[in-house]
């Protein structure tokens, strides 16, 4: 008989849950502009994570790390996004290789694997809840989906962003102690990437005035 | 010897900031001199990492045998390329030109940065976050053209390798949680460290880390099936680019990989961590192999044989004995100067020619009388053939397949890499050895020869540095630098 979980491991994996849930979200949104705003939604739940584990077991560190990932992953990043949407006068998302059911089915399929397998690997810890650390690999594997499905460049883009997401929570859950200027240099490589991705996004839209990657099929063999 | 490794990694970032605002001229000349510079100081690394465990310098930066080793080869690839560039460039005039100038030398020397400290920091976060910065600056370079195929490629290149990176942070941090067992909720991710508990880590954990790790840094040393982005990044990149992403980039990654693979030895024993790499060399080798039949593209064809060479490294991992640990460091080395030497002659002939197409392409041996039969010079080292260095190591490899017992693999590793032979060379000697100047293509073209002149002599000298490289490995490696790939091979091996 396992006894109940404490507060701090409930709160964990509810929040691990929602990430995961966002994600879903995420896959079935039409308007590429609500997806940036579901991504900004899933960030500043993984911020909230933060801030609960830096309270219940004292980590102060951790509250830097809460402010610098919501002024990076909650303002930064989809206000960056948002812009070159904005620019790109682009609102529909492009169509997808599958409908919006087959799309879930398949997400909920691979979010399963990802529970059971993590899960089936006994991770037993005392301090961590192991049940989080399962739900952040069901959040990567459905980032897989988004990005494999969706054809176009600002969904395979967030699709990447919400992936580290979902490493984040893994990350809090299962690393908290991790020293910060390991975590900050993280989140660098981060803002960087996303700059990078910005850049390619401009230079494509630029190129074939359109977001959609249906067209990046020369390259071949 | 600490000195050492600050300059190193302070260096080529300066000589980057700094060639982003200094006339072209300059950097060209910067560049080359902070290229030769490093590799000066990587070598002077040699004696000591031979000898000692490890050298530190601030708790951040740490070298030991196998950093050293594979400091050598980028550093190397940093120098030959640098010359390359300075001949392979050909800048419009005006402002359009001098910008491409300056993005371009800031953009290189900030890529080598990254991949010279990848094996200098101390842990396996740092690495990570240096791999990663590895990443998004070789992405801008192989859009730097602004062509329909760069931007594709670049596209291609920058979310598949960021996925592969998302998968080994998810490792790095599960290797975190199997140290936390040992150390405590709050400790530095240091190979020291690391390496000190890893006999104590939960089996599981380190299992789902290094699966990870080997998938996540994998997709950047591209390994099959995650090498999807690599031949697009290497045919439509800057030649130049071409030859760090294929020499060294993806040498850094594989160096990524053996870090866990050190950790993974100590903690489950050799088999797991062993058969793991196997099958990922083989479907690599295979693949690439068959591919490499087929590739009318030079620069395509190239990047295959990266991926084939990938393979015989992950496969030569899989063979337990040091002999084949030692030929594998060796091979890093060998093909860092080969496959640099085969892509500037790529770039000579991509120059000469206007195409990449192969069937369009004819005389080369003619029209490009020095680096045309180093080309083909480079082709036959990279095929593993006797004086040059991928022989010494593929046939040490090949030694420790057998004296390992491993007698089935070791043929299908020998009977591929004639494959891949085979294909390599097919399209190449056509294209550079007829002498045909009027030859038709197989469909219709005239593929006339130009003049006879090389396109730079920066290129002839860049190549060459190479082919000496390639001999001095293939024929008789310096003492101390078999010393040095001894000393790694055993710091690589099981400690039961």
């Amino acid at each position: 008989m396992s006894p109940a979980p404490s507060t701090y491991a409930g709160v964990a994996d509810v929040v691990a849950v929602l990430v995961l849930l966002t994600e879903f979200a995420m896959l079935r949104a039409p308007l590429l502009r609500s997806q940036v705003r579901l991504y900004a939604f899933q960030s500043l739940v993984v911020t909230v994570l933060a801030v609960v584990i830096a309270a219940t077991r004292h980590i102060d560190e951790l509250y830097v790390l809460a402010v610098l990932s919501f002024v990076l992953k909650v303002v930064l990043v989809p206000g960056l996004v948002l812009r070159l949407l904005r620019d790109a006068d682009v609102d529909l998302a492009g169509s997808s290789v599958l409908g919006v059911p087959s799309m879930i089915m398949i997400a909920i399929g691979v979010s399963a694997f990802g529970i059971f397998t993590v899960g089936s690997l006994h991770v037993h810890s005392n301090a961590l809840p192991t049940t989080a650390l399962a739900v952040a690999a069901a959040v990567v594997l459905v980032a897989f989906v988004l990005i494999i499905l969706r054809a176009d460049v600002v969904s395979q883009a967030i699709g990447f962003f919400s992936l580290e997401n979902g490493v984040s929570v893994a990350s809090l859950v299962v690393a908290a102690g991790l020293p910060l200027v390991v975590e900050v240099a993280f989140l660098f490589d981060l803002l960087v990437a996303v700059v990078v991705f910005g850049v390619i996004m401009r230079v494509h839209h630029g190129r074939s005035q359109t977001l959609s990657t249906e067209d990046l099929d020369r390259l071949k063999g | 010897m600490s000195a050492i490794l600050v300059v190193l990694i302070v260096m080529p970032f300066v000589v980057a900031v700094a060639t982003f605002f200094l006339p072209v001229g300059v950097s060209r000349f910067l560049t080359v001199a902070c290229g030769a510079a490093t590799f000066g100081l990587a070598l002077a690394l040699i004696p000591t990492a031979a000898t000692h465990s490890q050298i530190t310098a601030g708790g951040q930066l740490r070298a030991d045998a196998l950093s050293v080793v594979f400091l050598v080869a980028t550093t190397f690839l940093y120098g030959a390329t640098a010359i390359f560039a300075g001949g392979y460039l050909d800048l419009a005039d005006g402002a359009a030109g001098a910008r491409y100038g300056r993005r371009f030398y800031a953009g290189l020397n900030l890529f080598c940065w990254s991949m010279v400290a990848a094996p200098l920091v101390n842990g396996l976060a740092l690495l990570w976050v240096a791999v990663e910065i590895t990443t998004v600056v070789s992405a801008l370079l192989v859009a730097i053209d602004d062509t329909d195929g760069a931007t594709e490629a670049s596209w291609k290149y920058v979310l598949i390798a960021s996925l592969g990176l998302g998968i080994a942070l998810l490792a790095t941090i599960i290797m975190y949680y199997a140290g936390t067992t040992v150390f405590g909720s709050a400790y530095d991710l240091s190979y020291t460290k690391l390496l000190s508990g890893a006999g104590r880590f939960p089996p599981d954990v380190v299992r789902l880390s290094f699966v990870l790790a080997v998938l996540g840094f994998g997709t950047k040393m591209g390994l099959v099936p995650v090498h999807t982005w690599l031949p697009d990044a290497h045919s439509e990149a800057p030649t130049p680019v071409s030859a760090l992403l294929s020499g060294a980039l993806l040498a850094v990654s594989f160096y990524a990989i053996l870090r866990y693979f050190q950790i993974a030895v100590r903690a489950l024993g050799p088999t797991y961590p062993r058969n793991v790499l196997l099958i990922f060399g083989l479907a690599s080798l295979l693949l690439a192999a068959l591919y490499l039949l087929s590739q009318r593209d030079l620069k395509r064809l190239l990047a295959y044989s990266s991926v084939e060479h990938m393979g015989i490294l992950a496969i030569g991992m899989s063979f337990g004995a040091p002999i084949a640990v030692v030929g594998v460091l060796l091979h890093v080395l060998a093909h860092a100067a080969a496959k640099g030497t085969a892509f500037f002659g790529a770039g000579s002939v991509v120059r000469k020619f206007a195409t990449k197409d192969m069937t369009k392409i004819r005389g080369g041996i003619g029209a490009l009388p020095w680096s045309g039969p180093m080309l083909v010079a480079a082709i036959l080292a990279l095929s593993a053939m006797p004086p040059f260095g991928i022989f010494r190591s593929e046939f040490l490899i090949v030694e420790g397949g057998l004296s390992d017992s491993r007698d089935t693999i070791t043929a299908v590793l020998v009977i591929l890499v004639s494959v891949a032979f085979f294909g390599l060379s097919w399209y190449t000697t056509q294209t550079m050895l007829t002498p045909d100047v009027t030859a038709s293509s197989s469909d219709g073209t005239a593929a006339v020869t130009p003049a006879r002149s090389e396109v730079s002599n920066w290129i002839v000298v860049a190549m060459a540095l190479g082919l000496v490289a390639l001999v001095i490995l293939g024929v008789h490696p310096p003492a101390p630098l078999s010393q040095l790939l001894n000393h790694a091979a055993s710091e690589l091996g099981s400690p039961r």
